[in-house]
């Protein structure tokens, strides 16, 4: 795989031998086609979030007798985590800029960062997890609590999903160099990692903000 | 930039124009974002926390909140620009919010029909004990 494939910065003309009326700019770079597919697959876990999303607000009265929200959340536990996933999808963002300037320290130093970050989200929300189902508020105690487990819990298994495809992406730089295939999969991972910061804004808002009035 | 390896050389995959002012104007857009969204969520834990606000307006106040932040992410994280790259996926994402408030609204639309229309659990027990 050469350069010559993926840079899109050559005249129209010259590639594969088309003439420039084909488009007027040629064939998109690779990276952008990448993007865009990667983007499509995003969109439709957020139709699919978007479903769990009406679950809850559909439920989320739905107590029978159990325990609300208003009891079970703590703000402050959930400020801190949102928080944490913002200050990590800044780093990854980070992350990103030192892949462009292809430099190794500041890219692992913000990985190292994005991981931590990403982590310490994931332990509080176990945590808090844990402390609801001490409390007796499992997932079959009542129509909202399963609503709360399954759209919080889903979105903390692709938070988990996301760290593991980090440290992945982390030995592929080290082991294999910055190859066009690890960039473009570099690209993607940060594309996921935004998106689930943009799905827990609306997460805290409807089910924490709103649920606990 | 001092890791002048091999590394550069297979550096044709980069967006244009990588120079140096290109990633600063790029960190100063996170750094923007960053601010905003930092602003913007302080906010709303403030709303939900707070009397000071008339209490049935609170709610709506949130869900603008999160949408302006869900813009900030979108424009200054995930770069979904105007940009004559970013047609397609400025198309798709109107496509999916389009799918998203369908479910959403419709769900909500139909189940609380539903309910209005449901008999009142008391007379249900009643209907059963007989």
């Amino acid at each position: 795989m050469t350069a010559t494939t993926l840079g899109g910065h050559e005249p129209p003309h010259t590639h594969h031998g088309m003439p420039a009326s084909a488009s007027a700019a040629g064939p998109a770079p690779k990276r952008i086609i990448i993007a865009y597919g990667f983007w499509l697959f995003l969109l439709s876990d957020i139709v699919m979030f978007s479903a769990f999303f009406a679950t809850f607000a559909v439920l989320g009265k739905a107590t029978a007798g159990g325990p609300t929200g208003a009891e079970l959340f703590d703000a402050r536990n959930v400020a801190v985590e949102t928080a944490l996933l913002l200050f990590s999808s800044f780093s990854c963002g980070m992350m990103s800029l030192a892949m462009d300037a292809r430099h190794r320290g500041t890219f692992y130093l913000g990985a190292a960062i994005t991981f931590i970050l990403g982590l310490g989200f994931l332990v509080l929300e176990m945590r808090e997890f844990a402390d609801m189902v001490a409390r007796g508020a499992t997932a079959d105690r009542s129509a909202f609590l399963s609503g709360f487990f399954t759209l919080v819990g889903c979105h903390g298994a692709h938070v988990a999903v996301g760290l593991l495809w980090l440290a992945v992406m982390v030995a592929q730089v080290a082991d294999k160099g910055w190859r066009a295939t690890v960039l473009h999969r570099l690209m993607c991972f940060s594309l996921f990692w935004h998106a689930l910061d943009i799905i827990w804004v609306a997460l805290f808002t409807i089910v924490y903000l709103m649920g606990a009035r | 930039m001092a890791d002048t390896t091999q590394e550069h050389t297979h550096g044709g995959d980069t967006a244009p124009g990588d120079s140096r002012e290109e990633l600063l104007s790029s960190l100063k857009a996170y750094v923007i974002g960053l601010a905003l969204a930092i602003i913007l969520t302080a906010t709303s834990f403030w709303a939900a926390g707070t009397h000071v606000l008339w209490q049935p307006g609170v709610p709506i106040g949130l869900a603008v909140l999160a949408v302006a932040q869900m813009g900030v992410h979108l424009v200054f994280f995930l770069h979904i620009t105007t940009g004559p790259d970013n047609t397609n996926n400025v198309l798709a994402l109107a496509f999916g919010v389009l799918i998203v408030f369908l479910v959403v609204a419709g769900s909500l639309w139909i189940m609380a029909n539903l309910s209005a229309n449901m008999m009142p659990l008391e007379m249900m027990d009643l209907h059963h004990q007989r």
